[in-house]
């Protein structure tokens, strides 16, 4: 029978099925972060029970690591707590960790393609909702609990339910200056937060097949923004290309003979998808959300909407509770909001080719002089690219801010944080009330957009600037 | 994990959508490493911010059933939500539909979640709102959510429903086969990539 690529991953790491129980899943590789791991090796322990398979678990420090001063120890006791716990832990089970300092450093999601971890057809999970980044790579990777975190870290397994098949098929061409973050902005605004519910998502058509790995892995990221298990994309040369000579990139013949069968990782002609999404890439613009869920967005063209038009009693209610949160008034157009922060990074979008993206628009021009930009790269190896580059140079010659890496604004566990009432673009993937910082308002953006709106501290597509 | 059977409590009407796991307990309380003791954090921005926030009403402190709308549970994978929740002495959600993350670890940490069509859903506010002191009871093993003379019939899994009767933890389930995880393990390819050691 026909199968889709996710139908093929999965099937190929199921320990052990039985009628009425859910599969027994193995899982290639688990990252492990401070956030979500430490109930997890206090429950370990609490039963007598070691780490089945440290050589397949990954750990390193992100969300609450300092991204100014990072060689000092972490000044917030509680933040401290939490990271010295994952040391210890790492230590007592065995387990290699990435601390701070470390050249392999930073966000989960950034390091594991960036080590050549991340690879075509493997099961990953990490206690991180965002997992669903290494999807691009033709991985099922998806977000799991604490309770599943000890569970992986005891068996190596998981008990899983064959999840739903999902197509979101992009054709066509981006106009220039769009982006891999309008595109998966634009699905999220069309099929809802949780619209993908249930599925795994396979991001198809000549727009996806033409796009770079950093930027697939933005697409992939967000999936869990439309609330799908997982997103992933068909491996191709594109794909062998970025892992090949990575650190655990296989070598020789296992090279010659993981390829081979990276390129059966392909959804089968007349394999069947539960739902399918299609999407024409020639008629998207620059996407920014308005609202405080990632569903609440709109071409930056468009105007703050007015609750009344929405028909669904619940949506209405919830537009009206985002634009009191907000501040934002109906009808007003979105190139007007003025921004006080502009954050590029995150796992979404602190990778090199975003960086590389932002640089050519500040590159010999000032930031607008009320705006805050904070450049935090995705991870050390990043971040030693981006300086390699000159690109760090832009960056502060420009008026922005070169930090260290990690998860940083994106959620605001570590010091940079937005203050009531403050406004941000931001390149991450969460427009939650309070995310950024308690009373933080945020509006979801490319790294484009994010690069030209600090140019001109308004919410700006980068079309604007031309003849600026 | 404590077993869910039966439940009777007051619930209280949270008439919002895609409440996401930030708002259920914000980051700054997930730096903690201990499971319990989250109950300060549960809703602590509408809490703080919104004087008529529902459960800052005297008639559903004692609350143990929480009623939400759509798409309860978005966004982060945190179990801390979960933990929140019940440290905030609830043992039920009811919403029209969940977000997966969130209904799976509530399957994992004892809270129950049902579902209900979104009709069910208003049905039950209306007579929450109405009268606060409303016994709601879930009752697990007959998969039916019961106020006043209205019965509701429930789908769950049954081995799902097998594991909460029980309270039956996963990973000692789990540890039952380990024999075919390592028949697994003894066929996977070579060039899968192991992170120890580093080249
Ligand atoms: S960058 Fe943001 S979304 Fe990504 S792992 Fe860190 S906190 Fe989570």
């Amino acid at each position: 029978m026909p199968k889709t690529l996710a139908e093929k991953v999965y099937d190929a790491h199921v320990v052990r099925s039985t009628a009425g129980e859910p599969d027994l899943l193995y899982i290639d590789l688990h990252l492990v972060h401070e956030v979500t791991s430490p109930q997890a090796f206090d429950g370990l322990r609490a039963a007598g029970r070691t780490v089945r398979r440290p050589d397949l678990t990954m750990a390193t420090e992100d969300h609450n690591v300092p991204t100014l001063d990072i060689l000092s120890p972490i000044a917030d006791p509680v933040s401290r707590a939490q990271v010295d716990a994952l040391r210890r832990n790492a230590v007592e089970f065995g387990i290699r960790l990435a601390p701070m300092g470390d050249r392999d450093q930073g966000i989960v999601h950034v390091i594991g393609p960036q080590l050549g971890l991340t690879q075509p057809g493997m099961t990953i999970v990490c206690g991180d909702s965002h997992t669903s980044t290494h999807g691009a790579f033709g991985a099922l990777a998806f977000g799991i609990g604490t309770s599943e975190v000890e569970h992986v870290l005891a068996t190596q397994t998981l008990p899983q339910y064959r999840p739903k098949q999902m197509s979101v098929t992009v054709e066509g061409e981006l106009a220039p200056g769009v982006s891999a973050k309008d595109v998966i902005l634009a699905v999220i605004a069309q099929i809802g937060t949780n619209g993908a519910a249930g599925h795994v998502i396979e991001y198809r058509g000549s727009a996806i097949e033409a796009l770079s790995m950093e930027a697939r892995m933005t697409i992939c990221n967000m999936s869990i923004e439309a609330g799908a298990k997982a997103g992933l994309i068909a491996p191709d040369q594109t794909t062998f290309d970025f892992l090949q000579g990575r650190p655990h990139a296989p070598e020789g013949a296992d090279w010659e003979a993981a390829v081979e069968h990276w390129r059966t990782l392909r959804t089968d002609d007349g394999a069947v998808f539960d739902r399918e999404v299609t999407l024409d890439a020639s008629t998207l613009t620059p996407f920014v959300t308005w609202g405080t869920n990632p569903g609440q967005g709109l071409p930056i063209d468009g105007v703050v909407p007015d609750p009344a038009q929405f028909a669904d009693e619940s949506e209405r209610r919830a537009a009206e509770q985002a634009l009191a949160y907000m501040g934002l008034t109906p009808g007003t157009p979105l190139r007007e909001i003025k921004v006080d922060t502009v954050f590029l990074g995150s796992c979404t979008n602190g990778r090199i080719e975003d960086l590389r993206t932002a640089a050519t628009f500040l590159q010999g021009k000032r930031i607008d002089p009320d705006t805050r930009m904070l450049v935090v790269p995705g991870s050390v190896g990043v971040k030693l690219q981006a300086e390699a580059e000159g690109l760090d140079k832009v960056f502060t010659e420009a008026g922005a801010e070169w930090r260290g890496a990690g998860c940083s604004m994106c959620l605001g566990m570590n010091p940079d944080q937005l203050q009531p009432g403050e406004r941000s673009a931001s390149t991450s993937n969460r427009n939650f009330q309070g995310r950024q910082g308690k009373g933080g308002r945020t509006h979801l953006v490319s790294p484009s957009v994010a690069a030209a709106t600090a140019l001109t501290g308004r919410l700006t597509a980068p079309a604007d600037l031309i003849g600026a | 994990m404590d077993a869910f059977t039966t439940h009777t409590g007051t619930a209280a009407p949270l008439r919002r959508s895609a409440v996401d796991t930030d708002q259920i307990i914000p980051a700054e309380y997930l730096k903690r490493i201990t499971r319990t003791g989250f109950e300060d954090g549960l809703f602590v921005a509408w809490r703080t911010n919104e004087p008529d926030f529902v459960l800052n009403k005297p008639e559903y402190a004692d609350a143990s059933i929480l009623v939400a709308g759509p798409d309860f549970g978005t966004g982060s994978s945190r179990e801390h939500a979960n933990w929140a929740l019940l440290d905030g002495g609830f043992r039920v959600v009811i919403s029209s539909r969940f977000a997966d993350i969130f209904r799976n670890n509530s399957t994992k940490s004892g809270l129950l979640t049902v579902v209900l069509p979104q009709a069910d859903v208003e049905a039950l506010w209306t007579a929450i709102e109405a009268d606060p002191a409303t016994p709601v009871t879930v009752d697990l093993q007959a998969k039916q959510v019961t106020y006043g003379d209205v019965s509701v019939p429930f789908d769950v899994d049954d081995y799902t429903r097998w594991r909460l009767l029980e309270g039956l933890d996963d990973v000692g389930l789990t540890e039952r086969h380990l024999d075919d995880v390592a028949a697994y393990e003894a066929a996977r390819p070579s060039w899968l990539p192991a992170a120890l050691p580093a080249r």
